[in-house]
């Protein structure tokens, strides 16, 4: 499936500017100066796709309407037929129980472990199935002589436009590279220059290179290594069994949780002294009918479970779409492709071949252009479905580091154009901003505890380390830096915490909550666990059948 | 609209499906065999063959694009050998591989591994790297497996190449690649507090302080 032939004269021009791209290098738009073409274009500014929250520990603030309907959705179980003290009992009694095994679940669950914890690891799909597999570019870590942990604080601050808990971006900064040190002792292999120095790239945002990758593989090759060693370690693990609910105790403190077995349907009960929440994004509720760079369960189960335990969640109103997703062929539509492209020399162009914005803005930034240069001036590429892109110019990148750059640092991005017969050494790229990346979440602290008692976050679920726009590299070190903290100071609280009777009262209490809000019957049930893409048949079933259904056939997912 | 044939039952859907959003079109609602749905995850590796054609063909069902009379299926879970060890106490050298997976001197060459992947790897060239020690290869060859388990499932020895490459490439990175010094002399900056101050003094400013030190900062290339 090459580019249709109608696109033939755009690629030509495409061609004929770029000697002359070589040396043309557009400024950027300064920091004071972004909000124009931001509230002009970026999804977060269309005010309509929000709206205020009606209840829970954030009413009265804004965040996506496909969100809002989750955070205030029903529970799935009915407290008075599940008693964590008496029924069956519970099937887990653990230390520490984290829900999600992505980079922060599965780095919370090694590290809990080494201090001392009884850990249970769960999640949803398969132990590494991820938004963490898929990340392409790197991990962001100032080793370089003539890079700093403050520079690197200042471009975080910068790239969010200031929005960012400063005390959580210190700790960002300053755990990164022990972080990739970490990485390497479990045996990750950092792309290097022959002396052993690490080989950064730089993204956007940046001001010196500093991002550290494994070719274009680098969330696939970090989640494989640290899979490995959570198998090698014998930490407990149960895969396709989500969390649909936390346990409490009558203390107050999150004392555990309601899992589902996702193909038998059957409840396991964990009553666990520290739950650390690791369930990743959001890109799988597509708001504002994005397509999506997100792993299949990114459905923001963790917020939903955290949100009726009272946990407040921050910068609920932004999101972050990834400027550069694949727009053609329909098939691959909302691939991510790696920042680290324009990192090597790509550049953005529309029809006629020209830039339109520096490749290096920040994320929001140069979404906003790309929108713009499609939508405002008309000057996008169309496809036969109507889906429109601007070209992200990858041959360029073996013009200036010479042939064989591209094949060597992005054969991910080879192969998976390559398979619809698109040469990206010879071709650009189509391309157009895709649903990416949840910027907020769980408020927490710098060592991964919460405001409620008993629960800890790390990895995307949590918000604050990126403000209201993340840098490029910042989420797949806020998962190490984050997930590491959260299962040391999780594995500690639980050696001191007298942990009191489980109660699901707060379910209850949240019910009740919903249905004087006149929601209950209006609002669905959450978390989601997982997209509905299936085609359904049209409803056919008598009414009875329904309601004669028995337990174990009710479908939770 | 194309005929296409999941586990024997025939349906139809739109051309420029891939097998996966076929199969939900279809009706199917995926749990297993479905991840990242962009090539990175290895959860949907899968065969297919073709109504008058019984040859075996391999892909992943987030990428490959039904055709015309495919017959489809899932592979859901294939199980596979994968010890526990500490990587802290081995040596990168090939009696160690041979120590964790003994089986790997019954690999006969057939070459069904190598034909079985979906990213085509050189499966069965890596795996005679591992016999014969050589992990640098192995890591080399191997690094961009997405641990389908598609060459497990193939292989008529009961061999699982792909967990063996993943032991080649940790003891690779852990022991083998050179050490990063700015690196470890970094980290002991930090461990030192070399760099609190600066960053003190960075939250301390006022956001237009901290605005024009942003614009300010210069911005290095390479």
């Amino acid at each position: 499936m090459p580019y249709p032939s109608y696109m033939e004269e755009s690629i030509r021009k495409v061609e004929a500017t770029r000697e002359r791209r070589l040396k043309e290098e557009l400024p950027r738009i300064p920091v004071g100066e972004r909000m124009p073409v931001l509230k002009a274009f970026h999804p977060d500014f269309i005010k309509a796709c929000m709206r205020e929250l009606l209840v829970g520990p954030n009413k009265g603030e804004r965040t996506p309407n496909e969100l809002a309907d989750l955070l205030e959705g029903n529970s799935r179980i009915d407290p008075d037929k599940i008693d964590p003290e008496l029924n069956s009992g519970v099937d887990y009694d653990v230390d520490v129980l984290v829900i999600g095994a992505g980079g922060a679940g599965a780095s919370a669950a090694l590290i809990a472990q080494e201090t001392g914890a009884d850990v249970l690891l769960v999640t949803k799909l398969r132990l590494g199935d991820a938004n963490t597999v898929g990340f392409q570019g790197g991990t962001q870590a100032a080793d370089r002589p003539d890079d700093s942990p403050a520079l690197h604080y200042l471009d975080t601050m910068g790239g969010a436009r200031f929005t960012n808990d400063p005390k959580l971006v210190e700790a960002l900064v300053k755990d990164a590279p022990s972080v990739i040190k970490w990485l390497e002792s479990l045996g990750v292999i950092w792309d290097k220059k022959p002396d052993g120095s690490m080989a950064e790239v730089a993204l956007a945002g940046e001001c010196v290179p500093r991002c550290h990758c494994c070719r274009d593989y680098t969330g696939l090759e970090v989640m494989r290594v640290l899979r490995d060693e959570v198998k090698s370690r014998d930490i407990n693990y149960v895969e396709f069994a989500p969390a649909i609910e936390l346990i409490m105790d009558e203390k107050g403190q999150v004392a555990g949780a309601v899992l589902v077995n996702l193909e038998t349907n059957e409840p396991l009960l964990v009553r666990a002294k520290a739950v650390v929440t690791a369930t990743g994004g959001i890109g799988r509720l597509h708001i504002q009918g994005f397509p999506t760079t997100n792993h299949y369960g990114a459905t923001a189960d963790g917020l939903v479970l955290a949100y009726r335990v009272g946990c407040p969640i921050v910068d609920l109103d932004t999101m972050q779409y990834h400027p550069t997703c694949a727009a053609y062929p329909l098939a691959i539509l909302g691939l991510l492709v790696t920042e680290k492209t324009r990192g090597l020399g790509a550049q953005v162009l529309n029809i006629d071949g020209e830039q339109f914005a520096h490749p290096l803005e920040p994320r929001d930034v140069l979404a906003a252009c790309i929108i713009r240069e499609c939508k405002e001036r008309g000057k996008g590429i169309a496809t036969p479905t109507g889906q429109v892109g601007v070209w992200l110019d990858s041959p360029r990148i073996d013009m200036i580091h010479g042939e064989g750059t591209v094949a060597q640092n992005l054969p991910a991005m080879v192969r998976q154009f390559g398979r619809f017969n698109i040469d990206i050494t010879k071709e650009p790229m189509l391309i157009y901003p895709a649903l990416h990346y949840q910027n907020g979440g769980i408020k927490f602290s710098p060592d991964g505890s919460t405001p409620i008692p008993g629960l800890f976050a790390c990895g995307e679920v949590e918000g604050g380390v990126h403000g209201k726009n993340r840098l490029g590299g910042n989420s797949t070190l806020d998962l190490f830096v984050f997930g590491r903290r959260a299962g040391r100071t999780a594995a500690k609280y639980a050696k001191g915490v007298k942990p009191g009777k489980l109660t699901l009262d707060h379910v209850r209490q949240w019910q009740r909550e919903l249905k004087e809000a006149g929601l209950a019957e209006v609002r669905p049930i959450s978390p989601k666990l997982l997209p509905d893409y299936a085609r359904q048949p049209y409803d056919y079933l008598a009414d009875y059948v329904t309601e004669r259904l028995q337990p174990g056939q009710i479908k939770v997912a | 609209m194309l005929d296409i044939y999941i586990m024997g039952k025939r349906y139809q859907v739109p051309e420029g499906l891939t097998i996966q959003a076929a199969m939900e079109y279809c009706g199917y609602r995926l749990i297993r065999g479905c991840g990242c749905r962009a090539a990175f995850c290895g959860a949907c590796g899968t065969v297919y063959n073709f109504k008058n054609d019984p040859t075996l063909r391999y892909a992943l069902a987030c990428q490959k694009l039904v055709e015309q009379d495919m017959y489809l299926t899932q592979i859901p879970f294939f199980p596979a050998a994968k010890p526990s060890y500490d990587l802290e106490k081995m040596e990168p050298t090939g009696e160690q591989i041979l120590k964790i997976y003994p089986e790997l001197i019954t690999c006969f060459g057939c070459n069904n591994c190598t034909k079985s992947c979906p990213q085509d790897l050189e499966v069965m060239w890596y795996m005679s790297d591992a016999l014969r020690g050589d992990i640098k290869e192995v890591a080399i060859k191997s690094f961009d497996c997405i641990m389908c388990g598609l060459c497990a499932a193939r292989c008529p020895q009961g061999l699982v190449p792909y967990n063996i490459a993943l032991l080649c490439r940790r003891l690779y990175g852990r022991y083998v690649t050179p050490r990063s010094k700015h690196l470890d002399d970094r980290i002991a900056e930090i461990e030192e507090g070399k760099f609190d101050a600066e960053i003190k003094e960075l939250q301390n400013m006022s956001l237009e302080e901290l605005r024009q030190r942003f614009d300010k900062r210069k911005i290095l290339k390479e």
